[in-house]
């Protein structure tokens, strides 16, 4: 069990406390290549493992030198795109979470907290109600479009009344989502086809998004994960609180305002591929936390492996339970995450923010 | 010390003293109650008024003292007045119980929907109309469906509060338990969505966006009974709730019995949830939205639970008005009750002027 280093050395060990800090920088760098080791097993078994399962040796010659047999039909068209893609969404929803979290410092805060989610949701209905689209990679040039003219309304609304505090970014975004939500529910109760549309969207699955939706939101999800590792030092001086932040000499307005994009590029990205798997986002920073401690610096790429662990694992884990069929991923993470979740609050002091 | 001292004060802050009982004179705290009353109240007259057979407000208040014809009090008293009292009283226990959430939680995010006791009432429901399938005639959509949301959200509640205890309830853990099961039920309930067939899809889409449809006498007794009850609970719960506000080791030096003070509110909170939501379905938002909109009219310091009661009220018997008169199709009111109240919210935190925190 790892605690915060404040706790392990108290005043006046002084050489203790210069000794701790460096042991406890590598335990955490041979913890995070141990994540990073997971996140390549459980991508291959995201390849591996499914209604027809391949040799981890098959799988090598499908990557490498593809003869063109079925199994290196299914590797490379189906099983790859949706291995990549749940890596990406996952570690773009762990991330988020961290900094919204981070932003907001609230734990109850989710990476669609911003609108996000809803503005997607809403956008994706709309799509599908007016204009007739029913292709994922139609519907997520609207999702995205949603989710970004959401997360700018709720900024604008958020900081316009002084500075925006913390309470007032999440209230803001709590209204905005609230008042999509109803939105979409209204679309969806008039028209049946879109509800049909949006009750598959809104479980949150990986299944036949191919390597070209990746593609189209791989700009979006690397400018996102750039402007979130840019963030992180300003993220440690803000958990002091604003005034305090303001004078150590951070600018607060240009950290949010990063922060925010940041949130809304990983987020908006990731939910037009899968749908809102906000479970992701919300959980996998408080696990991530119990390890690292509140630092950002550790806790942002923790966060995002996890949740690249996380969603993969649970992908796989839906492929095996009901095979050859298969349950969303969105419903496996909740299912299986939720009851993790709960063993994990209760048996440790999680680092309260 | 001697009586002629100056009575030390706040300047602009008058006490009012009363023997020995002693309060700060805060106009807003008595005022913006008293004008939301009126204007819940005034709200449920135009309510029972609009429809097919439209009654002046007026007359509905002559009515509903006890004159007016035999078809007029049909009308009024059998039909429609059922309807408006309990949008009236499930917007009053949604208020009430999100501001007391929000109050113990210390958080303006906690609410009934966050902490997935709405989220269990729900499952509840919709496990009925889905899994009950055809069987689901008018009597047991009746009884049934109210009774199921209630025991999913009390269930879901005590699945919380028992998985949070560890040598007493923390409140952070209590929160993140809560999210941990909301997300569980959430999902249990789009999968439900998922294996039903597209109809009863729909009417389980319907009773999850709320909905006060056809609701009679039988919806009002119980939400009265729970609002009343709790209403007097809370008033004798608030100087707990104050001390709360304040974290949990202050509100210990206070002389608060944590523990106790907590699980008696919570209960509370819960109770009131859940009835509401077996009234009239999760009205999204409401126990959310009507807590903090009450903080910033009443500008008090923490989710005032009287006030966000109130707002509550006007809230949902607002949206039942604009959903059954002012739109060309008739919407169920929870769409239109977050459709209104959260760019109201909005409004009021783009004006405001100094920092509050809930």
């Amino acid at each position: 069990m790892t605690r915060t280093a404040a706790a392990d050395a108290p005043a006046g060990r002084v050489p203790q406390r210069t000794a701790r800090p460096a042991r406890r920088r590598v335990r955490l760098l041979v913890g995070l290549l141990g994540l990073l080791v997971l996140a390549v097993v459980v991508g291959v078994l995201g390849i591996a493992v499914g209604a027809r399962s391949i040799a981890p040796v098959d799988v090598w010659t499908a990557l490498v030198a593809p003869t063109g047999t079925d199994d290196d039909v299914v590797v490379r068209a189906l099983r790859l795109p949706r291995t990549a893609l749940g890596l990406a969404v996952g570690a773009a929803l762990g991330l988020a979470g961290a900094l919204i979290q981070g932003h907001t410092r609230n734990p109850l805060a989710d990476p669609g907290l911003l609108g996000v989610s809803a503005g997607a949701a809403f956008a994706v209905c709309l799509a599908v109600y007016a204009f007739g689209v029913s292709s994922v990679t139609g519907s997520v040039w609207f999702a995205l479009a949603g989710a970004l003219l959401a997360s700018v309304v709720v900024f604008l609304l958020g900081t316009s009344g002084g500075g925006g505090s913390p309470v007032t970014l999440a209230l803001a975004g709590a209204a905005v989502t609230a008042f999509l939500t109803a939105l979409t529910s209204g679309l969806v109760l008039l028209d049946s086809v879109t509800l049909d549309a949006y009750r598959f969207w809104v479980v949150g699955s990986l299944v036949g998004r191919g390597d070209d939706v990746l593609a189209q939101v791989a700009p979006f999800l690397l400018v996102g994960l750039l402007l979130a590792l840019v963030n992180a030092p300003a993220l440690d001086t803000l958990q002091m609180g604003e005034d305090v932040a303001r004078g150590l000499g951070q600018r607060i307005g240009p950290a949010r305002l990063t922060g925010v994009a940041a949130i809304t590029l990983l987020t908006g990205a990731a939910v037009a591929v899968t749908g809102p798997i906000a479970f992701v986002g919300l959980v996998v920073p408080h696990v991530a936390r119990a390890i690292t401690g509140p630092a950002h610096r550790w806790l942002l790429p923790y966060s995002g492996l996890l949740g690249a662990v996380l969603l993969v694992g649970a992908d796989v884990v839906g492929r095996v339970l009901v095979r050859p069929a298969e349950l969303p991923v969105g419903l496996v993470l909740a299912v299986v995450g939720a009851p993790f979740f709960i063993a994990l609050v209760r048996r440790r002091r999680l680092v309260s923010l | 010390m001697s009586a002629a001292t100056v009575a030390p004060g706040v300047p602009g802050r008058r006490a009012v003293r009363v023997g020995p009982v002693s309060a700060v004179w805060r106009p807003r705290a008595v005022l913006v109650p008293a004008v939301l009353a009126v204007v819940a109240l005034l709200l449920a007259a135009v309510d029972v008024g609009r429809g097919d057979y439209p009654i002046g407000v007026l007359d509905v208040l002559r009515i509903v003292l006890g004159g007016g014809g035999q078809a007029d009090r049909f009308v009024v008293v059998e039909l429609r007045l059922p309807r408006a009292l309990t949008a009236l009283l499930v917007g009053a226990a949604l208020g009430m119980s999100g501001a007391i959430l929000q109050s113990v939680a210390r958080n303006p995010l906690a609410s009934p929907d966050l902490l997935g006791i709405t989220a269990g009432a729900s499952v509840g429901a919709v496990a009925l109309i889905v899994l009950g399938g055809g069987v689901l005639g008018g009597a047991l959509a009746l009884v049934g469906l109210p009774l199921a949301a209630l025991l999913g959200g009390l269930l879901t509640a005590t699945a919380m509060y028992l998985l949070a205890w560890r040598r007493g309830v923390d409140g952070f853990r209590l929160v993140l338990v809560g999210i941990a099961l909301a997300a569980l039920l959430t999902s249990s309930t789009s999968y439900l969505l998922i294996v039903a067939d597209i109809t009863q899809a729909a009417q389980a889409t319907v009773w999850l966006t709320g909905s006060l449809n056809g609701r009679g006498w039988e919806h009002v007794v119980p939400v009265l009974l729970a609002v009343g009850g709790s209403a007097l609970l809370a008033l004798t719960g608030g100087a707990t709730l104050s001390a709360l506000r304040l974290g949990e080791d202050s509100a210990r030096a206070l002389g608060v019995r944590l523990q106790a003070g907590q699980a008696a509110l919570l209960a509370i909170a819960v109770l009131l949830a859940s009835v509401a939501v077996a009234a009239a379905g999760p009205l999204a938002f409401v126990a959310l939205i009507a807590p903090q909109v009450a903080l910033r009219l009443v500008r008090s310091a923490g989710p005032p639970v009287f006030a966000g009661g109130l707002v509550g009220a006007v809230l949902v018997v607002g949206g039942d008005v604009v959903a059954r008169t002012v739109l060309p199709v008739e919407l169920p009111v929870g769409i239109v009750t977050a459709a209104v109240g959260a760019p109201y919210l909005l409004s009021l935190l783009a004006r405001r002027t100094r920092r509050l925190d809930a």
